[in-house]
Parts: structure tokens; C-alpha cells; sequence
């Protein structure tokens, strides 16, 4: 492995300081997939800054919201019971993602800035504009049947691998970070970026900028939410297809509904056109089947990976028939 | 009084001895081999797929920390000869393929292996290799069939020069013609890697000219051949030591070339070094099992009875080799069918020559023709398990032979019980929810192949009355050193705690490499041999030693029990083996053992066969397909361990499973890389995945195939698997699906 300075920091200053002033450093938190991409070259730090030390682990209900510490384990927030009950998607979004022992390890804030599963990322003899901006994509005309067919640019069309960020992007949560000029806020929406002419920028945070916390407004209608996942296999895998939803109705129509894909798109994709069409509909599969079209309509696939966008469209109704 | 017989040790359910090193990390792989002075190496991979190298430039590896030698084609020795292609079976050296890199400047697949990078530390060379600099001249490469398939041929032979490109019996025209009902379609397959935990890896150290590989291997006496003919030193000055592998399905079948690197690596830095492979490495170093394609056309007449089975193959293969998986011949010997044609056809690609990969052939060609048969059943409203009892084989339908021993139709009964096939109403599934419950069924067959040379083995037993087999096989997870403990156990009449078997060292008496699902067999055979012949031995003696309990006695009339010599109508009277050798003033005792190759023509003919039954829900709108039950049946002949033997034929069902749904390669046909080359993006079930699995054993007697009667259980749990399932889900949905692996856009 390429040589490296490690060090450990025990205040969040400290870190935010140490990474900020040195370009070639980054952050480590539980490492699930930093190690890797180390390991394989993909990721080049010179410095390393292990911040699992920092005081950033609780979870918390403030003010009706609920406030997670970025360094909280994914493992530790799915078994809170203020997430099981008041947000069922977002417990059943991280038990579905990696495995127990990688729960254990990986992080909320990590999790959010995870790298793409794109094999043309991963590959160092591959053309990458992630990794190295202006080489090209592998991706485009390669192997591309876990790719995106919402958000693509003709620049990078790798698919946002996270579970929990999807459920998060349904719940209209904030990132919360710190600078070395003071604290910062996104909602999520803006936190992930579309590939568009810079793939290589997949969020908007400066150098050395740390997440500290995620924070989840009030959302009573999550009650009644879900998390459907399809993938290849029953566990340990990363989503074809996933979809976050909640449905609030009354006398029959639907008052409140949040969607949320995963497995699609460039980024956690929140349904937008599918919920407007939705407001005020009856909760019906006519309904839910032609709020999902309307979603997918923009839909770019490639030959390998059409079957996303009917696939995606079912999974839609599915998980909004399960809550109706 | 007469001595009951004691109950047999052999086929006894026992733990596995290397169970408890394996799962409390004291059993030590190639890997751990720590040895004084070791050093690493890392290799270098090719980034193109075909082309040439222009310029290498080693001067920042060479400047790296602890770095302390790169080897490249320009200063690496060329080796002394290249020995053919020859499966391990055989026994003599057995590359994987014969290219050997780094020999000049041509790459002809991705990954190929450029340069060795040897530094003080893993991490330190694993970074150095990243300073190699490599220019290349990049052609196009072929790199999936579709790319070449307009120059397909038919080649001689395939398979090491073992079997022919072409094969027919009857005539096969005339068949399909006379046919009332003919089935034709396609199979494809993704290319497949084995994917073993432990990636391969060796250790080498020169001692005075001596070369001392720690491999990784399924044949340690192949690596010992290989080596030697590449290197040029004689074959007994190298020893190789393999006493756990961690998994091999294939890759450690044959030998590759980072055994020889690491020999070579180890003489130029003048230290040991060892050499373990990455996991994207375990890609493009160990073979894999090739992208194919099967055309199938069967002809039927109204009942359903076979009149022709025409089986064609194509497939990529290296520019070097020859190679397909043998998926025609085991599967021609099912049922009775009077013409069959089978033909290879391939095409030469920028990959390496594909290899052996768990179920070798019959996983793929068992796939087809269980399709085709399914097919065919539906055509015909036939139920699928009737048609295949209406064609079965009473004789070898290729020999015209009488069967050593069969027991397909014990399994055929065994498995429909276990699954309830008598519910099953062809096109009426059961439903629950979004899901629909298919049932399907396929037939499993393995062939049998028999020792090409002495396949031998050395008993010794101490004074102290505990006994040890030796033979240099590896043990690599299949249980081998607990079954021939109780084989050694069962044969002095010794309690198995008192039983040993010990391998993994070429200094032992000489086996092929445990591949074809042959080790329980050979290994056994040889063993048992060894064994009788040290109690016949010791029986000798025991008759002739005036101070023996047992002076004057017959020996046929003197039987072991419990670690004694009595007679077999007086068991009072006799002795232990520890009295007859203490008295004598002997510490130990020891015999050979040889088994094979057979004399003339064997009377009959040899096979192992199996049934799979299997129940699966899909929800079609959603594309998943889950297995939620798998009931297989399996005529091995005399089962050594059926613990150990159940466990082998319950992870081939799954394997089977995982070929069916899970497993492909991507090739990146553009640049000729694999796609995928890691155990995240290349998918093999997790325990969510796993279904129900029983299995069942329908013990056979055999005294034609070997003396222990013995046929394996190493491949035929995934023979037919993959079919089983296809059948269980076309029953759920109507759907057939001609393609391996069956994905979510198949079931959509």
C-alpha cells in the first residue's frame, strides 16, 4: 500500500483543522470502503486523520427532530428505537445494507459519502472521470448493468450505492458540518450532487469540511413507511432497485406521501413528479403505477440496464400498495 | 465362540479432524509459512488485453522502499522447456496453460502477469508494483465470443489431447429425422470464476540447490513436475509441502505460473520469498470457466422415448490452448438413447486457456440438456421425472456395457419424496402472495475416471499400537485426512482415535492431484491397500513367531479387532500388534500400498449419478426468485464419511444454486478486462440465500470401480442443480430461461 501518515484526533477542531490545511489528507472513519479503494489505489492520501475518537456518536431527539451523530454506527441507529418507531424506512434501509459486521463499522456520515460500486471507478487502468476527470467513462459503452438510468450525464452514469442516504432523502434530513470558519448545513437534497460536467464533485463540501450530524425534521406520516430493496441476491448486496416511501391517507385519498429511489440514479433520487401526481389521488395501483411512469419518463438506460426502469416502476407500486 | 464383526468406522459420520485448526486459526496455509530472511513478491499485471509491451521502466519500483529486485521478460532466465497441456489427473506436470509470461514482450489477455516486484514487506512490494511503468502497443483484442465467432473450429481434441473434438455414435440425422417431437434451443453461459477464500499463493526457498515450495495446490506432486521441467532441475530437488489449502473449486487444479515466479523470485534475491496472490489477481492467474454456448436438438418420438440427442459446444478459449470444459460425455450416458453427436467448437480469444471450475463440463452441459429434457416434457405433457424414467439407461448407451452400479432410480424416488413431487400439476403453480411456487427436477451425473498410473500409499503402525497413513495428497476441504483415518481404522482393525492420515508433502508416496472428484477413491484404494497389506503383515509374522498366541494359525483365519490379531473363531486367542512388535524389538511397522491403473478392459461401465429436486418462488413482477427448497439424491457408491460426504454434496447444491442465479465474470469486451474482479461485485450465495437442503445418500455396492467401492462426491452435487432450478421456475411462470446465470430481467 502506498505509504501514508496516520493520525488520530480527539476534538472535532482538531480534525476539521489538521485535514483542512493539508490537501493531501482526508478523513477515516470506519473505513469500510476507504480501506479498500486504499488498497487498491483508488483513493491516493498522503495523510490520513482518524476521527472515530471524536464525540460524534450520539442520537438524539431535539425539538421534535431527531439528530444523528455522523460518527454513529449504522448498526446503532437501525437498533434506536426512536428510528424503528418513528422512522420504520430508515431502520429498514440500513438493516438492508452490507452486512452485520460492516454495520458495525461503517458510519451515518461515512455512509453518505461512500464511493460509487462502478467497476470502471475501481479499476485503476480503467478511464474514470471520477477519479480522474477528463479520462473518459468506462462505463458508458462497458459493463453497465448496474448503472444509473436517472441523473446520468454523458460523463458518468455510476449509480449512488447507499441505502440509508435514499431513506434519508424521503425524510428531507439535513447534514450538519463544521469548517475551520464555523458550521455549515445542507438539506439533503443539495448535499448530493448530479454528475453533470464534473462527476468528480459528488457533494458540495469544501476540503477539510466535516459532517457532524444528520438531522431528521418531525415526519409523523414515516410511521407508515418502507423500505423495499431488489437485488441479486437476499442480502449482503447492492440494490438494483430500491425504493423509500411513506403514505399518509384520508378517506381514501392520499394526504401525504414521500419516494425516494435508490439503486437508479446518480444520487439518492427523490420521486418528486411521483408525489405531486400522487397528492390528492386515490391510493390505487392505476394510480401509484402511473405516478411511477411519470417518474421514470426521463429515464436514460443502456441496453444492459433497462430492465431498471420498468423494474423501477413496479417497485414503486409494490412499496406503495404495501402502505395503502 | 465366533467374533461378531465390528462395526465398520468407514462411512461413520465424524468430525472433521482439520475442523477445529481450521475454525481456531492454528492450521497454517502456504501463506503462513513464516520462514527466516522472507521476503515478498508481488506481480504486475497487464493492463491491455492483446498487443505489446514497448518500454518497462523498473526505476521508481527499484528506488521504493525495501524494494529488492523487479523481474521483468527483460532479465527474468526463460525457462528451460514448456511441458504440454495435460490435466493433474494424469499425474505428470500439468500447467494451467502453456504460455508461460514474461518470457518476451506479447500480451495475449489482461492481467497477464509482467513483472515480479520482490520487497522486504507485502504492503511495501504491493506498492512498488504500482511504480512499474509499462508502455504497450494495444491491438484489439477477441475477448467474448461474440467477437470471433465467425472463426470457430472444431479442434482435434480438447482437454490436454484426452478427448476428441468430435464424437458420434449412431446416426444422429437419421434420429432427429424418424423423430415425432424434436426440440431445439440454445444454452449461453457467463463466464465463471472459482473464487476460493484463500487466494493462491507460495512460498519458495532454495537450500543448496534444493527448491522448497510451501503451494497451494490440489496436487502438490503436479506443482513438484511442473516446476522442474520449467526450471530444469531434477525432479528430487524440489519438495513441495501443501498441508492446508484453503479452498480451491478448480483454480489449485493444474499448475500455474506464480509457483515457477516465485521459484525464480526466490533464487535471484537469494532469499525465500513468498508470493500470494491478490483477489483481483485470482482473475487473470488461475483460469476460469469459459464463456460457452450450447445448441441442443433432441428427437422424440410420442411417448417421450429419445431417438437422437445432438449436443454442439462453442466456447472462447486462449490463443494457446486448445481447452473446453468436457460438458458432452458424461451427459451423453444419462439416458437410452441410440444416436448421439457431440462437437466442441471454439474460438481462440484474448483470455487465459479456461480451466477446470467445480462440476467441470457436466455443471454446464448437465444445464442444457436438462433444459432441453424439460422442454421436451412440456411439449409432450409429460411429467418431467416420467419422461426420464421412460429413457433410462439400462446399459452404458456409449459402451453398451453393463453398469458397474447405478441407483438412478433409488434417487429419482428419494428426491420426489423429500419434495412432495406427486403435488406438482404441471402449469398450475402454487401461489402465496406475489409469489408463485415452482417445482422442477433435473438428473446429476459425474463420470468416473480411473487411476493412469499407481495411485500410492504407505501405512505404518507404532509399537505403541497407533497408526499413520501417509500419502502426498492435499487436503483442501473435502475431508479427506478424517475419511482416511477411518479407511487405515477400518482396515488394522484399530479404533480411529488411534488412526492418522497425513499428506500435503511430496516426500510421501506419490498421488495424482484430487481433482474429477477421484480423492476418496485413490487416495482410499491406495490407503486401504497399504493398510491390508501391514496387517497381512503382521498376521505373518504373527503365525510364524513360535512365541505368538497365534503360532501355526492360518493366517486367513486371523482377523483385526480392536487393535488386535485373533482368530476369527477363537477371538480369545491372539495378540496386539504392541506385543507382537514390542516383543521383537521393533518401534514400528509399515507397508505400501498401490492402487491401479486398471488391467485391460474394465467389464463394465462407470458412473456416478444423482437426482435434484427443487422448489422455488419467484415474484415475477419484482423479477427475485428465491430457492426455498433443494432435496438431492446421490448413488456414490460406498460412502467413507457421510457427514463429510453429505457436507460436499449439499455445497455442490449450493454452488449449483449459485451458478443458476449468481455467478458471472463481465468481460469489458472493448478492453478485454473482467468487469468484476472481486468477491463484492462477483456474487456466490449468503446464508440469506440458502434454502432448505436435504440430502440424500443411496449407498450402492461397487466391485468393479475400485477395492473400497468408492465413486465420490466431489463435483455431482452441482450436476444438474442449475437445470433443477430453471425447470422449478418455468413450471412457476411459463418462463424459459436458456441462460446462466438466471437474473431479475430474465423473470421481469
Amino acid at each position: 500500500m502506498r505509504p501514508l501518515t496516520y493520525s488520530r484526533a480527539s476534538a472535532v477542531a482538531d480534525a476539521v483543522h489538521a485535514v483542512t490545511v493539508d490537501p493531501e489528507s482526508a478523513y477515516l472513519a470506519g473505513g469500510t470502503t476507504e480501506i479498500d479503494l486504499l488498497r487498491q489505489d483508488v483513493l491516493t492520501p498522503g495523510r490520513l486523520v482518524d476521527i472515530n475518537d471524536l464525540p460524534l456518536t450520539g442520537i438524539e431527539e431535539t425539538r421534535g427532530a431527531l439528530v444523528i451523530g455522523a460518527l454513529a454506527r449504522m448498526s446503532d441507529v437501525a437498533a434506536a428505537p426512536a428510528v424503528r418507531t418513528r422512522y420504520p424506512l430508515l431502520a429498514q434501509a440500513l438493516e438492508a445494507g452490507a452486512s452485520a459486521q460492516l454495520r458495525h463499522m461503517a458510519t451515518m456520515g461515512g455512509n453518505l459519502l461512500q464511493r460509487v460500486r462502478c467497476g470502471y471507478f475501481r479499476d485503476t487502468e480503467s478511464p474514470c472521470n471520477k477519479r480522474r476527470p477528463g479520462s473518459g467513462c468506462g462505463a458508458l459503452t462497458g459493463v453497465n448493468r448496474g448503472h444509473a438510468v436517472l441523473g446520468t450525464s454523458e460523463h458518468c452514469i455510476a449509480t449512488h450505492p447507499s441505502d440509508a442516504a435514499v431513506a434519508l432523502t424521503a425524510l428531507d434530513a439535513r447534514v450538519h458540518t463544521r469548517t475551520t470558519a464555523g458550521h455549515g448545513a445542507y438539506h439533503i437534497d443539495d448535499f448530493f450532487l448530479l454528475p453533470g460536467d464534473t462527476p468528480h464533485r459528488e457533494h458540495p463540501l469544501e476540503h477539510g469540511e466535516l459532517i457532524t450530524s444528520i438531522e431528521i425534521p418531525d415526519t409523523p406520516t414515516a410511521r407508515n413507511s418502507t423500505y423495499l430493496k431488489v437485488r441479486d441476491r437476499a442480502s449482503y448486496e447492492f440494490a438494483l432497485v430500491s425504493v423509500a416511501a411513506t403514505l399518509q391517507l384520508e378517506q381514501g385519498r392520499i394526504s401525504g406521501v414521500r419516494l425516494a429511489l435508490g439503486g437508479v440514479a446518480t444520487k439518492p433520487w427523490r420521486a418528486r413528479r411521483a408525489e405531486r401526481l400522487l397528492l390528492g389521488a386515490g391510493a390505487d395501483r392505476r394510480a401509484f403505477a402511473e405516478a411511477a411512469r411519470e417518474e421514470l419518463a426521463d429515464a436514460a438506460p443502456t441496453p444492459m440496464n433497462a430492465f431498471k426502469v420498468e423494474l423501477a416502476q413496479r417497485a414503486v407500486v409494490r412499496a406503495l400498495e404495501s402502505l395503502a | 465362540m465366533t467374533a461378531t464383526a465390528p462395526t465398520p468406522v468407514i462411512g461413520r459420520p465424524l468430525p472433521r479432524v482439520d475442523g477445529r485448526p481450521k475454525t481456531t486459526g492454528t492450521a497454517r496455509y502456504s501463506a503462513d509459512v513464516s520462514l527466516p530472511g522472507l521476503t515478498h513478491a508481488v506481480l504486475v499485471g497487464a493492463a491491455i488485453a492483446r498487443g505489446r509491451i514497448t518500454a518497462i521502466d523498473a526505476a521508481d519500483a527499484l528506488d521504493a522502499p525495501g524494494v529488492l529486485a523487479v523481474l521483468t521478460h527483460e532479465n527474468l532466465p526463460r525457462v528451460t522447456a514448456q511441458p504440454p497441456l495435460l490435466p493433474s489427473l494424469a499425474g505428470g506436470p500439468s500447467p494451467g496453460q502453456t504460455f508461460c509470461p514474461m518470457q518476451d514482450d506479447r500480451i495475449h489477455y489482461a492481467g497477464q502477469h509482467i513483472a515480479v516486484v520482490v520487497a522486504d514487506t507485502y504492503e511495501r512490494a504491493l506498492y512498488a508494483a504500482r511504480l512499474v511503468h509499462v508502455r504497450y502497443r494495444e491491438e484489439d483484442p477477441v475477448a467474448v465470443l461474440d467477437q470471433g465467432r465467425d472463426q470457430a473450429y472444431v479442434p482435434e481434441k480438447i482437454f490436454g489431447g484426452l478427448l476428441p473434438g468430435r464424437s458420434a455414435r449412431g446416426d444422429v440425422e437419421a434420429g432427429l429425422e424418424r423423430a415425432e417431437v424434436r426440440v431445439e434451443a440454445t444454452y449461453t453461459f457467463a463466464p465463471n470464476h472459482q473464487n476460493p477464500l484463500e487466494t493462491s499463493s507460495t512460498t519458495a526457498m532454495w537450500e543448496g540447490g534444493r527448491l522448497f515450495l510451501h503451494d497451494a495446490t490440489q496436487g502438490p506432486a503436479a506443482t513438484q513436475h511442473t516446476v522442474s521441467v520449467m526450471l530444469g532441475i531434477p525432479h528430487a530437488d524440489i519438495r513441495v509441502y501443501s498441508h492446508y489449502v484453503g479452498g480451491s473449486f478448480g483454480a489449485k487444479a493444474s499448475t500455474w505460473d506464480h509457483p515457477l515466479l516465485a521459484a525464480l523470485a526466490a533464487r535471484h534475491v537469494g532469499r525465500p520469498v513468498r508470493l500470494a496472490l491478490t483477489r483481483e489477481q485470482m482473475f487473470t492467474s488461475c483460469g476460469h470457466r469459459e464463456e460457452q454456448e450450447h445448441r441442443i436438438a433432441l428427437g422424440a418420438d410420442r411417448d417421450g422415448r429419445l431417438t437422437a440427442l445432438r449436443h454442439h459446444k462453442l466456447s472462447l478459449t486462449s490463443h494457446f490452448d486448445d481447452w473446453a470444459e468436457t460438458s458432452l460425455e458424461a451427459p451423453a450416458q444419462v439416458y437410452a438413447c441410440p444416436a448421439h453427436e457431440g462437437v466442441y467448437r471454439l474460438v481462440r480469444g484474448n483470455t487465459m486457456t479456461p480451466t477446470f471450475m467445480r462440476c467441470p463440463g457436466e455443471g454446464s452441459g448437465m444445464f442444457a440438456l436438462e433444459s432441453a429434457l424439460d422442454e421436451l416434457a412440456t411439449r409432450l405433457d409429460i411429467d418431467p421425472l416420467e419422461l426420464r424414467l421412460r429413457n433410462h439407461a439400462d446399459r452404458d448407451p456409449a459402451s453398451g456395457k453393463p453398469w458397474s452400479s447405478h441407483g438412478l432410480r433409488e434417487c429419482y424416488e428419494r428426491g420426489a419424496e423429500r419434495i412432495g413431487w406427486d403435488r406438482r400439476v404441471a402449469g398450475r403453480p402454487e401461489r402465496e402472495g406475489p409469489w408463485t411456487i415452482g417445482l422442477g427436477m433435473a438428473s446429476a451425473v459425474y463420470p468416473i475416471v480411473p487411476p493412469s498410473n499407481p495411485q500410492r500409499a504407505r501405512a505404518r503402525i507404532y509399537a505403541d499400537g497407533s497408526a499413520v497413513a501417509q500419502a502426498a495428497t492435499a487436503e483442501f476441504g473435502t475431508g479427506a485426512a478424517t475419511a482416511m483415518a477411518q479407511v487405515l481404522a477400518d482396515a488394522l482393525g484399530l479404533p480411529v482415535e488411534r488412526c492418522r492420515f497425513e499428506g500435503g508433502d511430496t516426500d510421501l508416496p506419490n498421488v495424482a492431484s484430487t481433482v474429477g472428484s477421484t480423492g476418496a477413491a485413490m487416495v482410499g484404494s491406495a490407503v486401504h491397500l497399504a493398510a491390508v497389506a501391514l496387517r497381512d503383515q503382521l498376521i505373518g509374522r504373527a503365525v510364524a513367531d513360535e512365541r505368538s498366541p497365534l503360532h501355526g494359525a492360518d493366517p486367513g483365519a486371523v482377523v483385526p479387532v480392536d487393535g488386535r490379531m485373533a482368530l476369527r473363531d477363537d477371538p480369545g486367542t491372539g495378540e496386539s500388534y504392541a506385543e507382537l512388535l514390542t516383543r521383537h524389538f521393533q518401534p514400528d511397522a509399515e507397508a505400501y500400498g498401490s492402487f491401479g491403473p486398471p488391467q485391460g478392459e474394465p467389464p463394465a461401465a462407470m458412473i456416478t449419478l444423482g437426482a435434484h429436486f427443487v422448489e422455488v418462488a419467484v415474484d415475477g413482477e419484482l423479477g427475485r426468485v428465491r430457492v426455498r427448497r433443494m432435496a438431492g439424491a446421490f448413488a456414490p457408491g460406498r460412502v467413507l464419511n457421510a457427514r463429510t460426504a453429505k457436507g460436499q454434496l449439499m455445497s455442490g447444491m449450493l454452488w449449483g444454486m449459485s451458478q443458476a442465479l449468481l455467478e458471472a465474470t463481465h468481460m469489458d469486451a472493448a478492453t478485454g478486462r473482467w468487469a468484476n474482479p472481486s468477491l463484492g461485485d462477483y456474487l456466490i450465495p449468503v446464508h440469506a440465500d440458502t434454502p432448505e437442503v436435504t440430502v440424500d445418500l443411496i449407498e450402492t455396492a461397487d466391485h468393479v470401480v475400485n477395492p473400497l467401492g468408492v465413486k465420490g462426491v466431489g463435483e455431482i452435487g452441482q450436476s444438474g442443480t442449475a437445470a433443477a432450478i430453471a425447470n422449478a421456475i418455468h413450471h412457476a411462470t411459463g418462463r424459459r430461461i436458456r441462460k446462466l446465470p438466471m437474473t431479475v430481467e430474465d423473470t421481469l
